[in-house]
């Protein structure tokens, strides 16, 4: 199935958590902000929220600025 | 000592993290900066380098992180990035920017007000950008700004304090620290705006960009500290009359 994650379409295996594509990625889940459909979701949900199809992922981090 | 939202700094030059060659020589400028107050931005992590973190770049023990809204363009997507920022450990520090045009990037000043009302409520710190204007300063401050953040100059222009005048009314009405922010392009424009009475001033480009970010920052280091005591000294009047500085008297044995 296919979600958007940063304005891309990526496929993922159904039942995948936040958690598990941020591992999938190689993205420390401490240095990321993920934003759902709109919605923030804590650190603590990562592990537990699961994406559905067609979601729309945002996932935000911190860069260098003035 | 600076204080701000009850914090207090001893150095009064905060920096920006934005626009340097590589996070090395950023980290390396801030330590020379004697900054305590450093500036981040948000954005989409890039999917391709996972691994550029700049938190992991940063003490956060030793450096106050000031997450902007950069890029956001109305009150709307400014409070979603602040909300982002605290949800991202960016914790409740705000500088609020709300820029519609690219071209010129000034802020938007009823969207800016618009959005420090609500942030406040929320529970931000928030320190606005703003244009030089002195009603729009009490404004904000009378909205809960923590403090304000007038320009100099359009960001990233290096073209120094253009806004003196404006700056001066603004100093001289605020119970809110004032924070020169964008536009000082050298240390000789840092140190005036301190020397008129500016509380701190923000600086990024002019560090970032230097030939020798780390000596630049050492640089703007000296000159806010000169500048800040040469303001507590208290400066001499200028005027357009010449005053002599050798004694006018003891003189009759010239003519």
């Amino acid at each position: 199935m296919n979600i958007l994650c940063n304005g891309e379409e990526r496929e993922i295996a159904p039942g995948t958590s936040i958690g598990v594509l941020l591992k999938d990625l190689g993205l420390d889940p401490d240095s990321v902000v993920a934003e759902c459909d709109s919605r923030i979701l804590k650190r603590e949900e990562y592990d537990t929220f699961v994406l559905d199809e067609g979601a729309a992922l945002e996932l935000i981090r911190f860069v260098g600025g003035g | 000592m600076l204080s701000i939202a009850g914090r207090t700094f001893r150095s009064r030059l905060f920096t920006g993290t934005g626009k340097f060659s590589s996070s090395q020589v950023m980290k390396e400028a801030i330590e020379a900066s004697g900054s305590e107050m450093v500036t981040v931005a948000l954005r989409r992590v890039d999917l391709d380098d996972p691994g550029d973190d700049i938190m992991r770049m940063l003490d956060r023990e030793k450096y106050l992180f000031l997450p902007n809204t950069s890029g956001a363009r109305d009150a709307a997507e400014a409070i979603r990035l602040a909300r982002l920022s605290r949800a991202s450990g960016g914790g409740e520090w705000l500088k609020l920017e709300v820029t519609p045009d690219p071209r010129t990037l000034l802020p938007d000043p009823i969207e800016t007000l618009k959005a420090t009302e609500e942030l406040v409520k929320e529970g931000f710190i928030v320190l606005p950008y703003m244009n030089a204007d002195p009603i729009l300063a009490l404004r904000l401050q009378d909205a809960g700004a923590a403090a304000v953040m007038p320009l100099g100059a359009p960001i990233g222009t290096n073209q120094g304090l253009l806004t003196r005048s404006q700056v001066e009314i603004i100093i001289s009405q605020a119970n809110v620290p004032v924070v020169v922010d964008a536009g000082l392009g050298a240390p000789s424009h840092a140190a005036l705006a301190m020397e008129i009475g500016a509380d701190a001033v923000l600086v990024n480009t002019a560090i970032a960009v230097a030939g020798d970010p780390v000596r630049m920052a050492m640089a703007f280091a000296k000159a806010v500290s000169a500048g800040r005591e040469a303001y507590e000294a208290g400066l001499g009047t200028a005027g357009p009359d010449a005053a002599a500085s050798s004694p006018e008297t003891g003189l009759g044995f010239l003519r």
